[in-house]
């Protein structure tokens, strides 16, 4: 946790430019983005970062879309446990991000175990949401069609009910995706790796270039998530393309 | 344990509808159907004083259209239902080929019974050969056996195309996405259809082709069919029984002609209208009468062809001013011609035999 100690230590004022890479006029001058330093090391300082954080993400959402799937099937079937869960799932989604970090620490440590645990509680709110809303408008007749046609519970769950409300639930994976590629920047507050310590580390050292590298990185990580995203729910929804004209 | 006892039993009605439909080869209209008995059937819900569905008696013989008519609210759909226990009745039985549908296993029940309803419900999700396809695909068929099945079943229904198997429901038209929905009832050759005003929300053009279609298919297919409706007309033009309900009662049963000719009582007269003599007319053709030669001036007459019902006929007798219409054979050329009076004798106080 270095990088959250008083920076200087010494009794030098001003911000300490560190030397990285060599030390070309730009760093030296600490403009506001040197390109050259940022090629020269983006394989040793972010890639291993971009990784981290495409993986603190992925494990989150995952998680969430199970959980908040599990919880949605059984607000769907039993209609009381909606309340209760959306009351948690909306007072975890309120709960201050850096101070959720820090309680949980003191639960679990300063891990990715404990970052992991914040950004699925994250998640749940806008994934069970929207999981419930789209299992619910699973229009009425095609259920009464799948019961008479003799499908099973599980049959009409699994053919009927989980396809046609993904339009929602992708939407809702979406949303999830971007806000945690966001939030998990700050949690490398706790040592959870990823971009935010880059940043972190461009904070606290003041080398612009270094924190806006990791901001545009995960900006675009965003916008490639929610692209891969988009993708992957035309080609799983090639029904709601093709209409009537 | 189910499958032993369905295996032991010879008679049993799926047994045989399934063997059956296995060796209906591609492209052949299949036969299997088999009568459906209600006895003393009732469904009462809780804190509710009336039964919704009373002491309901009646048999649909195998092959036969039977219609299920009455105002609003009257039991008819909540009847239906209880055929493949979408609702579960109260009390009595309900046996398809003698066999209570209360002992078959209800997935396997609703397998064999194609059911047709007013919203449709196809899986907007699914292509046209998916949709067809559902049952089809629990009983295990092998995909190209099914592809094989859904392109028949679209051509008979008058939607055939490789293309439109790749198609999705949203593609289509309302009267065409209840073909497809007639077709996906039939996928698996059931012996039984159940519809719920199955044409109740298409426009009135549309609605007529739909029937005689179906009705065209009914004679190659002989479906045991119950159908539900509220339109007296599609009930006379559909059933060849029509069963009056009544506050969940049933009131009459009979042919269409003799429903028209001799209503049971006030009620059914007002519920088949105060037109009903006309509407007896519909149950003929002009190929049902005896044809007289053609008169000497033919050529002024007005002409119709020999499937037109009598009461149209009598229609374009009375708006051209004649007593006398000409009746065009297959190859459009006048074979003889009915009279005003000819019409008019049919609608005796005796009803007439079903017309075949």
């Amino acid at each position: 946790m270095s990088m959250l100690a008083p920076f200087g230590g010494g009794p030098s004022p001003g911000p300490v430019i560190p030397s990285f890479g060599g030390g070309s006029s730009c760093v030296v001058q600490n403009r506001q983005f040197c390109g050259a330093w940022f090629v020269d090391n983006f394989g040793s300082r972010f890639a291993p970062r971009l990784v981290e954080h495409i993986e603190l993400t992925a494990i989150a959402v995952g998680v969430g879309m199970v959980i908040a799937l599990a919880a949605a099937l059984l607000a769907h079937r039993l209609g009381w446990f909606e309340t209760p869960f959306s009351l948690l799932s909306a007072f975890l989604y309120t709960v201050p991000s850096l101070a959720f970090f820090e309680l949980m620490v003191q639960v679990t440590g300063i891990n990715r175990f404990t970052a992991e645990i914040a950004l699925v509680s994250y998640t749940l709110l806008i994934l069970f949401r929207n999981t419930l809303a789209g299992l619910r408008a699973v229009p009425p007749d095609a259920l009464e069609a799948a019961q008479a046609m003799g499908l099973s519970r599980r049959q009409t769950l699994i053919r009927v009910e989980l396809p046609l409300a993904l339009p929602p639930i992708m939407a809702g994976l979406r949303i999830a995706t971007v806000t945690t590629i966001s939030l998990a920047t700050v949690a490398a507050y706790i040592g959870a790796g990823g971009l935010g310590e880059p940043i972190f580390d461009g904070i606290q050292t003041g080398f612009k270039t270094e924190f806006i590298a990791a901001g545009v990185l995960a900006i675009a990580l965003a916008l490639a998530a929610d692209g891969l995203l988009v993708a992957a729910q035309r080609l799983l929804t090639p029904w709601a393309r093709r209409r009537r004209a | 344990m189910i499958g032993f006892v369905l295996g032991a039993n010879s008679r049993d009605w799926s047994e045989v509808a399934s063997r059956e439909g296995t060796q209906v080869a591609a492209g052949r209209p299949a036969t299997a159907a088999a009568p459906i008995a209600f006895v003393n059937v009732s469904k009462r819900y809780p804190g509710r004083a009336q039964a919704a569905v009373g002491d309901l008696s009646f048999e649909v013989p195998s092959g036969e259209i039977c219609v299920l008519i009455g105002p609003s609210g009257c039991g008819k759909t909540t009847a239906l239902k209880m055929v493949n226990r979408l609702i579960p009745m109260t009390d009595g039985d309900i046996t398809i080929d003698g066999r209570s549908v209360n002992a078959i296993e209800v997935s396997r029940l609703r397998r064999r019974i194609g059911y047709v309803f007013q919203q449709i419900g196809l899986f907007p999700h699914l292509t046209v050969e998916d949709n067809i396809g559902t049952v089809p695909r629990l009983l295990g068929w092998s995909k190209a056996r099914i592809r094989e099945r859904a392109l028949d079943l679209l051509q008979l229904v008058g939607l055939g195309s490789e293309d439109n198997l790749r198609r999705y429901p949203g593609e289509f038209s309302g009267g065409q996405q209840q073909r497809i929905g007639v077709a996906r009832a039939m996928a698996a050759d059931p012996p039984i259809m159940l519809m719920d005003e199955p044409f109740g929300a298409i426009d009135p053009i549309t609605r007529d082709r739909l029937q005689d279609d179906f009705l065209r298919l009914h004679r190659e297919m002989r479906k045991t069919i119950i159908f539900v409706t509220h339109d007296i007309d599609e009930a006379i033009k559909m059933g060849d029984r029509i069963a009056i309900m009544r506050e969940g009662r049933l009131v009459q049963i009979d042919t269409p002609d003799r429903l028209l000719a001799a209503p049971a009582d006030e009620f059914v007269a007002d519920f088949v209208g105060a037109d009903r003599g006309l509407k007896r007319l519909q149950v003929w053709t002009l190929s049902d009468l005896d044809l007289d030669p053609l008169p000497a001036g033919a050529d002024a007459l007005p002409s119709a062809e020999a499937a037109m019902c009598l009461r149209d006929a009598l229609s374009l007798m009375l708006t051209a001013g004649a007593a006398r219409v000409a009746v065009l054979g297959q190859e459009g050329t006048a074979m003889g011609s009915v009279s005003l009076e000819a019409i008019a004798a049919m609608l005796g106080p005796e009803p007439r035999a079903p017309a075949p």
